[in-house]
């Protein structure tokens, strides 16, 4: 999955009410629309946003390698968030925005985020073409291409980067078809990814630019309510292993062993869904992020694919310092398999 | 021995609790009017920071159209193009009576939202930005609503102005029917890498960086500078009698320093416990003095309040905080004062023998040396004064003449009261009279502090007196010009605007649209009007100065009227040239007095403002119609159109209302005023009270002679009332003086505008009388004393060794 953050939390308007779970994703639905496990997915309508569903987001992260011989990892999501099951016009529209990105080196860590209302045009996204933006910031596709092509560019005050996108394989369904269950008591999301891009662009950093090629990996997710009351938060992690297969793997939180779930998928781009408890995460180092203990290390295993892999964070500090802090960066896998990912982690307060 | 020794010098007090009153009311009353000021000043300020903190002015650069209003599309584009903005729209909202400026802000990007007083009301992002949204207002805003209706719940945040209402931009929107425009962006910080640059995507939008300083702050500054001074004035007052006490009580005590010096107490010890005397007294007189202060601009702040609204636009909380500064200036002021009063005495102390007799100064003739050397510095200070005027202008420079006309004065008044009762005194046969005469001058020196702080008092009085009536009288007359229109209408929109216009055309003598648009006229922010031909302005519009034909030339040539205080500031005058836009020049015609607005204006023809401003706003009308058919038309009018009551307004409610303002100004000055008087009045009660300890040993010689106790009480009143007489006729010219700087130099460097000078022949004889009565009242404790005094303690003069 990539339960990833959503909701603004505006803590900047003061008041907010203390939300349940994290970043409030364990509020009740209300009036929200909640995924249903015999609707399918549509494309290309299930690219672009879904109004009645509380939370949704659009998330890709990169692993890159610059020509100055260093290892990257970029980040650029977009979320969504509705304060009302519908959309409107101009400022009235309960639909808002959050954009965050980020590049991530061993030694540095940049990030930005922007906030938009819906409504208005600063942020939004189009099924087809594709094309997802907030201020200047865009993830956009070509004609008829759906996700396929993409490009991908974001700044902030110290940063910037400009990627071009190629899928090299088929996109991949979570759960059943895409219905995606995150709790023992059967809260779900629609979720699907395009985990096989190849990646070329530029980054512009305060040092310098710097051409860089790489893997991207798409997740495209929405619910209106994920998690359980009881859930504080998750351990999200996307691997792409040099063999060529790739695994999603997450741990859900809670006061006892959690709620994990995984896809399995093969380098032909076939995938198998992992049930609850068959994936073994395990922290075995922390860092000390922002006054807080971070793990940055884990011990990975899936004994059913004889998986047992330790991953690395890259910058153990890639901590995403937003409106809704949380811990997101590039990752290195050694062991059973070798490879690169991302990982993220919420709920560390 | 420390101990004892204050407790020796402690005990003086209790035996003259008197003494202690007037020493401990004196720099109580010096402080706290001192203070009062201070804490209105300090209210004003901080109000004055959170307003230009809401409006983004203090921080923030702002981008705005020059034809009022920005697309929301164009704001987007600039959002698209990497510019971080923030969005305002502002409007008036009227909330029960009052009126609120009403900013709209998107919440998601507003740099700094009100924080909530307290989570009486729920301010979650989804309370804010749907349904009916929330209104966020200072806490005496909401107070003062009183049960109005109000569109969204109201949340209380001190992070507001009064006057101010705050909401999100999809409330605001709905609320002023201005879907799709806004008022300005704000430009936030932290802006992206490498965007393209504002003046190549929005050249049709205008930039305004920050000014250093928030533009209210320097319109207002004049006005604070009008209070520090009458607070300074008043603490010099207060200083003046507690110099008196503390003197006295030094002289009182001599004996007492004489016998602990000869106990073995070192000078040092002495003078030590003396400082710590002071410091004690000053610290409790201080305290006490911050109460009084505390009182005093509580209750002069909600008019202060109102008149900085009225004359500058300038919001201030009507409640007072208390801030630690405050409490600390305040009780350094008392201090300072206590060491200051106190200097002489612990010079004197310092340099006393130790067994010289404890006598009494012998009380001086004024020797004539001094006197002239008084009369020198009086007359190098008013010159200085003078000069400082000459040589520099502004308000600072007209402040500097104020004080030196009156401290110079001050300095002159006992010479020339000398020379006045030594001519009187030559004059006189009668050997009681003489005596009189004589007994006068010879106490000159002990009450010339206090009567120098009378004279002060009086010519403040006078002179203010004078300019607020004088300003009374101009102003009524020019509202009557100004306001020739019988009735103002303003309309909810342009459509609405030209059918009310339509319908009233038919139904009255002239409807003058009332149009205007925001315009910098030479550097400064202000507003451009544009009227139509009409006799209404010919016949009434309050010229200053013009050229011939001055209303024909504005109607068919390039020309324009602009108001006194754009004149004054500028120094344009008709014949110059006035730039209205790049390429847009206009010759000055004519200049017209605008009184109680701050910012430049000016006049052009209603064609010429529509060439400069098409899409400006057409929703205000003045309406001429007989004067009877007044309250008909409005009902009429309001009926038609389902209008509200306030936007209906007749001419003698506009008057009312503006004068109210003027009203308001004044009422803090008159205040302050009578306050400075009263602190006059007790100096010179306690300079008598002082004197009448020392009078014993002249007076015996006189009773012994045959004068009866009665006699004597009677003449000491008498005496009193012809030294405050004196007195109160030199302050007359020097008043009229200080109420000719008010009006000529003050108030052009203050407000830009001049006004005509009036005199008040009646006030002056009320004032007259009322000093004559401070000075009987003065003169009637130690008068009664003397009454009451056994003639045994009169004979004892006679028997003690002197």
């Amino acid at each position: 999955m990539n339960v990833r953050i959503c909701t603004l939390l505006l803590i900047l308007l003061g008041g907010a009410a203390r939300a349940q779970g994290f970043a409030g994703l364990g509020t009740d639905a209300e009036d929200f629309a909640v995924p249903r496990r015999d609707v399918a997915l549509e494309f290309p309508a299930d690219y672009g946003p879904h109004p009645a569903f509380r939370i949704e987001w659009w998330y890709l992260t990169s692993t890159l390698s610059g020509d100055d011989g260093r290892d990257y990892g970029i980040q650029w999501t977009l979320f969504r968030s509705a304060l009302a099951p519908q959309e409107a016009e101009g400022w009235q529209s309960p639909q808002l925005w959050m954009g965050h990105a980020a590049i991530t080196s061993e030694t540095s860590h940049l990030f930005d985020e922007r906030i938009a209302r819906g409504g208005i045009g600063q942020a939004g996204v189009t099924a087809a073409p594709f094309s997802a933006w907030i201020d200047d910031w865009e993830m956009t596709g070509q004609p008829d291409t759906g996700l396929s092509e993409l490009r991908l560019a974001a700044r902030g005050k110290d940063f910037r980067y400009d990627l071009q996108l190629r899928a090299d394989g088929p996109m991949v369904l979570h759960g059943e078809g895409g219905f995606s269950t995150k709790s023992k008591d059967g809260r779900a999301s629609y979720y699907y990814s395009q985990p096989a891009y190849a990646v070329t662009g530029i980054l512009h950093l305060p040092q310098g630019s710097v051409r860089v090629t790489g893997q991207g990996w798409l997740d495209r997710e929405w619910s209106s309510q994920p998690l359980a009351e009881d859930q504080s938060g998750w351990d999200w992690f996307s691997l792409s292993f040099d063999s060529g297969a790739r695994m999603m793997g997450a741990r859900v939180r809670d006061g006892g062993a959690g709620y994990t779930l995984a896809t399995w998928i093969a380098p032909d781009g076939s995938s198998r869904v992992v049930p609850d408890g068959a994936l073994a995460l395990e922290p075995t180092e922390t860092s000390v992020v922002e006054g807080r203990n971070v793990p940055t290390t884990w011990r990975v295993t899936l004994p059913d694919r004889q998986l047992d892999v330790t991953v690395t964070a890259l910058n153990p500090q890639s901590w995403m310092g937003t409106s809704f802090p949380y811990w997101e960066g590039p990752v290195s896998v050694t062991g059973s398999h070798t490879g690169r990912g991302y990982l993220e982690m919420t709920g560390y307060d | 021995m420390r101990r004892a020794g204050l407790s020796a010098l402690l005990s003086h007090w209790r035996r003259q609790p008197l003494q202690l009153l007037t020493l401990v009311l004196g720099l109580a009353l010096a402080t706290g009017l001192w203070s009062a000021v201070q804490a209105i000043n300090g209210q004003a300020r901080l109000s004055y920071a959170d307003a230009a903190e809401q409006l983004g002015a203090g921080r923030l650069a702002h981008l705005t159209a020059p034809t009022g209003s920005i697309p929301l599309a164009r704001y987007v584009e600039l959002r698209r193009a990497g510019w971080k903005l923030s969005p305002v729209l502002e409007g008036k909202l009227q909330l029960g009576d009052t009126v609120f400026r009403l900013l709209g802000v998107d919440s998601l990007s507003y740099p700094v939202p009100p924080r909530p007083v307290s989570d009486s009301v729920s301010a979650r992002p989804g309370d804010i930005l749907t349904g009916p949204g929330r209104l966020f207002l200072n806490p005496d805003s909401a107070a003062g609503l009183d049960g109005a209706t109000v569109p969204a719940p109201v949340i209380a945040t001190r992070d507001l102005p009064v006057g101010v209402a705050l909401t999100d931009i999809s409330v605001a929107e709905r609320l002023l029917e201005r879907t799709g425009e806004l008022s300005r962006l704000l430009v936030l910080p932290d802006q992206a890498l490498g965007i393209a640059p504002l003046a190549v995507l929005a050249p049709d939008l205008v930039l305004t960086e920050p000014d250093g300083e928030a533009e209210i702050s320097r319109l207002t500054d004049s006005f604070h500078l009008n209070l520090t001074a009458f607070g300074l004035l008043s603490f010099a007052v207060g200083l003046f009698i507690v110099h008196g006490t503390v003197g006295l009580a030094f002289q009182q005590r001599r004996a007492m320093f004489r016998s602990l010096r000869a106990l073995g107490m070192p000078l040092a010890v002495l003078t030590q416990l003396l400082l710590i005397e002071l410091v004690l007294l000053a610290l409790f007189a201080g305290t006490l003095g911050l109460i009084i202060g505390y009182a005093i601009a509580a209750a002069l702040l909600p008019d202060v309040a109102a008149s900085l609204r009225g004359l500058y636009g300038a919001s201030v909380a009507g409640s007072l905080t208390l801030r630690p500064a405050w409490i600390a200036s305040g009780l350094a002021i008392a201090l300072l004062g206590a060491l200051i009063a106190g200097a002489q005495g612990l010079w004197h102390l310092h340099r006393l023998p130790i067994l010289q007799a404890p006598g009494l100064q012998s009380w001086r003739l004024g020797s004539a040396a001094r006197d002239r050397a008084q009369a020198m510095t009086g007359i190098g200070l008013i010159a200085a004064g003078i000069l400082a005027q000459w040589l520099a202008q502004g308000l600072l420079a007209g402040f500097a003449l104020l004080a030196g006309l009156m401290l110079g004065a001050a300095l002159l008044l006992p010479p020339v009261l000398g020379q006045l009762l030594a001519r009187v005194g030559t004059r006189t046969r009668a050997p009681v009279a003489q005596w009189v005469w004589a007994d006068l001058r010879s106490h000159m020196p002990g009450l010339s502090l206090a009567l120098m702080a009378l004279l002060l008092a009086l010519a403040t009085n006078l002179g203010v007196g004078t300019m607020v009536s004088s300003f009374r009288l101009t102003f009524t007359g020019w509202l009557d010009q100004r306001l020739a229109s019988e009735l103002y209408v303003t309309a909810r929109s342009d459509t609405e605007g030209e059918a009310i216009s339509q319908w009233l055309i038919p139904r009255s003598e002239a409807v003058l649209p009332l149009r205007n648009a925001e315009i910098r006229l030479a550097g400064l922010p202000g507003r451009l009007y544009g009227v139509v031909d009409h006799a209404t302005y010919r016949d009434h519009w309050p010229l200053i100065r013009a050229v011939p034909d001055v209303w024909d030339r504005l109607h068919n040539e390039r020309s324009v009227l602009i108001n006194e205080q754009l004149a004054r500031r500028a120094k344009l005058w008709p014949g110059d040239d006035i730039t209205l836009r790049e390429g847009w020049n206009a010759k000055i015609v004519g200049v017209y007095s605008d009184f109680g607005n701050p910012n430049p204006q000016a006049i052009v023809s209603l064609p010429a403002l529509l060439d400069l401003f098409p899409a400006i706003p057409n929703r205000q009308f003045g309406v001429r119609v007989a004067p009877e058919r007044v309250a008909g038309l409005a009902e009429e009018l309001s009926v038609a159109f389902d209008l509200p009551a306030s936007a209906i307004v007749d001419q003698s409610t506009i008057k009312a209302r503006s004068l109210a303002v003027f009203e308001k100004t004044f009422v803090v000055t008159g205040a302050l005023n009578i306050l400075t008087l009263g602190v006059a009045s007790f100096a010179i009660l306690t300079s008598l009270l002082t004197l009448w300890s020392l009078r014993l040993p002249q007076l015996a010689p006189v009773w012994a002679l045959g004068l009866t106790r009665r006699r004597l009480a009677r003449l000491e009143i008498l005496r009193s009332i012809a030294l405050t007489a004196m007195t109160a006729c030199l302050a007359l010219p020097l008043g009229l003086v200080l109420a000719w700087v008010l009006l000529a130099i003050i108030n052009v460097e203050a407000f830009g505008w001049r006004l005509p000078m009036y005199l008040f022949p009646l006030d002056w004889a009320r004032l007259a009388l009322l000093a004559l009565l401070a000075g009987a009242v003065a003169a009637i404790i130690p008068a009664r004393r003397l009454r009451s005094t056994p003639p045994a303690d009169l004979l004892r003069v006679f028997s003690n060794e002197r």
